[in-house]
């Protein structure tokens, strides 16, 4: 009844744990940390272009659900119409959804960089629904599966322990990421001028950067891993319309919690929210995501700029 | 620069007050004062129950939900704070009706009463976080709280009945007269008569001297300290009033309809007043009913579509109106009349 209710509202769609009831304390508890590291580490890729575009340009971008998605169902679609393997499609995701960041900042974002945040807000929310509606048009109301390759559907077994081949991937893809964005803001010249614009945007002008490019490149960056992760979460968490919505929720506690603009701090917030996550899905799958959403409260009340942040 | 631009300003302050008046409190009372258009419109939301009989039920509805957007005015509008969270007072007044009726009090106006003081208090005791805070937390937080509280009823099963709604109300007549009839003649008068009672609290509040210094708050957060006005007091007592009312709100609907859905406390209710209020303009007292009546009966009429195209065209919507009427409509409808009135 309760597990039926929870699936009804799609909070689990699929369940996002692994079978592991069967076997041994500590092998499950093992089992249970790595898989809610790598969920975390999808919630990272997923959410770390919004930390960067809120503390940049301190725009409140509640769409960034909806650039996951467009990388989801881009996936989705070339797999399943031209038969593209899985791997072939995630550079296209990253473009498609960098492209229509681009296409949505020229035209509509800029306007509003100055307003407030209600406006800003609000006018997402409304791209926000009005993507939620194109993809149920598009593709319908239901979740969208895809038939992985064989060879990253396995497990690997060391020992008691037996990890998921795709989570590994995922791991792995993740810290690459993560390796690429702390490497590129802290030694190229281009991550200088984003932590120019970052820390005082209008000195960064002064000194002749354009910010108004950075940011945009940054954007379409930003968007562009949200994109790549909405298509590394359709096999973990599944993709319908209502992803945009679902989990934005989680991408904005990854970001109020880590700080603005600081990749380790979302990082460390991603990581440590994958892993509670699925700890309280499989122990107390009664209390639901209230845990979540009390702690991200108690913490946001006890530090407002973030566990993470600088200043 | 700036030394040039701070006598420029001393000039312009006795500039101004030719056209309207010095003193701050004649200044209010031209504000409280009533205009012809309030009466007419006011006399108009009697209309239906002579023209529209067969629409008392979405009248009522119109009501109540204007009344939830003015209260949401009050802190979005007028006080320039921020919050995707406001359903959570709605909800909790409208749960308070609920189970007060369901559990053998059904005598509406104690029990409205029980649930705006409910709610009130509930309002209180948020406003110490929220005035704690600003900007993107804040956002989070409001957001946070709501569906904090949403998950909370949901799971609650055996007192608000989860996912299926809370059932099982019965509602006493109003001074044991007025039973609650199928039309909905009983359920608007009785919203209406809510909506406008509070509307009146609520103009009145608007222009005290303290909505005064509200509107200042909004306008500039440094400066109101500046000049010896604390700012989280104020956050905090106008939030309460705020809370209390949209409590009111949520205690109508429950009474009036005999049910209370877990939609109340949900993120899209709040969302969708907000839009409402956008819509027919934050900060312009009417501009939460208006933008009510537009939506509410916009909805009505396409309750054919496809709810998905609904979403489609309530996006399109707030982004329109967000880029191009920045004010709402009655915000831009003022705009446009203080224009030609300039002109001649």
């Amino acid at each position: 009844m309760e597990h039926r209710a929870l699936f009804r509202r799609g909070r689990l769609s699929r369940p996002a744990y692994p079978n592991v009831n069967g076997l041994p304390v500590t092998p499950r508890i093992a089992s249970l940390l790595f898989d809610g590291f790598a969920y975390g580490m999808l919630l990272f890729v997923l959410s770390v272009g919004l930390s960067v575009t809120l503390g940049m340009m301190n725009f409140v971008n509640l769409a960034h659900g909806s650039f996951a998605m467009i990388g989801g169902y881009t996936t989705v679609t070339l797999m399943r119409s031209w038969d593209w393997p899985f791997f072939a499609t995630l550079p296209v995701a990253f473009l498609m959804a960098a492209a229509m960041a681009v296409v949505l900042e020229r035209i509509v974002y800029r306007r509003l960089y100055g307003a407030s945040d209600l406006d800003q807000a609000l006018l997402t929310i409304g791209i926000v629904f009005m993507s939620i509606a194109s993809a149920a048009y598009i593709f319908g109301t239901t979740q969208q599966p895809i038939e992985m390759p064989a060879y990253i559907r396995g497990r690997v077994e060391i020992g008691d322990f037996s990890f998921g081949v795709y989570r590994i991937f995922l791991v792995c893809a993740a810290l690459v990421i993560t390796a690429v964005l702390v490497l590129g803001l802290d030694y190229t010249r281009f991550g200088a001028r984003i932590r120019a614009a970052v820390d005082n945007q209008r000195m960064a002008r002064g000194l002749g950067i354009n910010v108004d490019w950075i940011f945009a490149v940054t954007f379409a960056i930003g968007s562009g891993l949200a994109g790549l992760g909405g298509a590394l979460a359709i096999e973990v968490v599944g993709l319908d319309p209502n992803f945009a919505l679902k989990y934005l929720v989680f991408m904005l506690i990854v970001v109020a919690v880590g700080g603005m603009a600081s990749i380790r701090g979302a990082f460390i917030t991603a990581a440590m929210l994958g892993i509670i996550d699925m700890f309280s899905k499989y122990y107390v799958p009664e209390v639901g995501a209230f845990v979540l959403y009390a702690v991200m409260v108690g913490l946001l009340v006890w530090r407002p700029a973030g566990l993470f942040a600088r200043r | 620069m700036s030394e040039t631009a701070i006598p420029s300003s001393i000039q312009a302050a006795p500039a101004s007050p030719a056209a309207t008046p010095v003193d701050p409190s004649s200044f209010l009372r031209d504000k409280v004062r009533w205009r012809w258009f309030e009466t007419v419109f006011w006399l108009a939301t009697l209309l239906p129950f002579f023209v529209a009989e067969t629409y008392l039920i979405l009248a009522s509805q119109i009501a109540i939900t204007a009344l939830f957007a003015v209260s949401l005015d009050l802190i979005v509008g007028y006080s320039g704070l921020v919050s995707l969270g406001h359903a959570v007072f709605f909800g909790f007044g409208a749960y308070i009706a609920g189970l007060l009726s369901k559990h053998g009090w059904g005598e509406p106006l104690t029990g409205l009463l029980v649930a705006t003081a409910g709610a009130t208090v509930l309002g209180y005791l948020i406003s110490f976080i929220i005035a704690r805070i600003t900007h993107f937390a804040l956002i989070m937080v409001t957001l946070g709280l709501c569906l904090l509280m949403f998950e909370l009823a949901n799971k609650a099963h055996w007192l608000t009945g989860g996912d299926d709604g809370l059932q099982g109300m019965s509602m006493w007549p109003i001074f044991g007269i007025f039973d609650f009839d199928l039309y909905g003649y009983t359920a608007y008068a009785y919203s209406l008569i809510g909506l406008f009672l509070s509307f009146l609290v609520i103009r009145r509040i608007i222009n005290s001297p303290f909505g005064l210094s509200l509107r200042g708050m909004r306008e500039n957060v440094r400066r109101m300290p500046a000049i010896g006005a604390s700012i989280k007091r104020r956050i905090q007592v106008i939030y309460t009033i705020s809370a209390g009312f949209a409590g009111l709100a949520g205690g109508l609907l429950a009474q009036t309809t005999q049910f209370v859905a877990l939609d109340a406390l949900s993120f899209q209710r709040s969302a969708e007043t907000l839009v409402m209020l956008i819509l027919g303009g934050a900060g312009q007292l009417y501009g939460g009913i208006i933008g009510a009546m537009l939506f509410l009966v916009a909805r009505d009429q396409l309750a054919g579509m496809n709810p998905q195209f609904w979403y489609f065209w309530l996006g399109l919507l707030l982004v329109v109106v967000i880029v191009f009427l920045p004010n709402g409509i009655l915000g831009s409808l003022a705009k446009l009349t203080s224009r030609s009135r300039r002109k001649p």
